[in-house]
């Protein structure tokens, strides 16, 4: 019983344990701090696995950015948890079947198809370097340059689709109305009294 | 070294959780795109441990362009979820029938 293989529990267990928290716990608070938690654990495994790069941006991006838009989300939305919570009971026997049927043919297929394979994960990708941050960034910017520039226009796609349905036109705004402005006549701003008019 | 059915077997299990977490919450929809966050991870998790099987690095490169999705995703789908509480005042995944579809 090595390190490794005592850390790989350890955090495996915390993984499944933290999941099922996630989705039994009835506070979405509380789910969020516990998704927060399990892809604490999953960055672990990856270390453990060789993809260094990968388990760092897993934290970043993911307990930094993500799970901050979650808890933002929650907390303005202000549930009545009384009316969020129940419901669960009704629905448990489909999720237990689901999860019996579903995890049991998975594992039997991993069992029948890599079971005799376990000696032969590589840990180590060397290309061009020993590190891993290096060899992931040769191979994204010259194999998938273009798989990483439309992955750009992608985020594009997400920032602009979440301002245009959350933003609110407030109809007592004061704004400029460029078409108004450039059709305007002279007939519109300026009145030409006579004199005659005034005795 | 760990054994490499073991890694597959915690992210099919991870896989089956998050299923039933999407048959278990009917009432709330914030903890329905939790569960596909989770679900997501468990095939980043499969994807990094075939590319290592294989000795093959695009396995990697695929789970950097799945976290790209996701977060667009996520992003977009909190936003629906913000624009629907905002005219519906509920989140209950029951209320949201009237299209009959």
């Amino acid at each position: 019983m090595n390190a490794e293989l005592i850390i790989f529990y350890l955090f495996s267990i915390f993984l499944i344990i933290s999941s099922m928290r996630v989705v039994i716990s009835n506070n979405p608070v509380k789910s969020a701090i516990y998704l927060v938690s399990s892809f604490f654990c999953s960055a672990v495994l990856w270390l453990l696995l060789g993809a260094e790069f990968l388990s760092v941006i897993l934290i970043l991006v993911y307990v930094g950015a993500v799970m901050v838009l979650f808890l933002f989300v929650v907390m303005m939305l202000d549930i009545n948890l009384s009316e969020a919570t129940g419901g669960f009971v009704k629905y448990l026997n489909e999720g237990i079947f689901v999860f019996i049927i579903m995890s049991a043919l998975l594992i039997l297929f991993f069992q029948n198809q890599f079971a005799d394979t376990d000696k032969n994960i590589i840990t180590e990708i060397n290309i061009i370097s020993d590190s891993n941050t290096k060899n992931l960034g040769y191979i994204l910017y010259t194999e998938y340059i273009l798989a990483f520039e439309i992955a750009a226009v992608i985020l594009l796609l997400g920032i602009i689709s979440a301002i245009t349905l959350t933003h609110k036109k407030k109809s007592d705004n004061k704004f400029q109305d460029p078409d108004i402005q450039v059709n305007v006549k002279k007939e519109d701003r300026i009145f030409i009294v006579k004199d005659e008019d005034l005795k | 070294m760990i054994p490499m059915s073991h890694y597959l077997f915690l992210s099919s299990i991870l896989f089956s959780i998050s299923l039933a977490g999407i048959f278990l919450n009917r009432k709330n929809i914030l903890i329905m795109l939790m569960s596909l966050e989770l679900m997501f991870l468990s095939i980043n998790f499969n994807f990094i441990i075939f590319g290592n099987y294989l000795g093959d690095l695009t396995g990697q490169i695929f789970v950097f362009f799945i976290l790209t999705v996701i977060a667009a995703e996520s992003a977009i789908g909190l936003a629906i979820i913000v624009v629907l509480y905002r005219n519906r005042h509920s989140i209950n995944v029951d209320d949201i029938g009237n299209l009959k579809g």
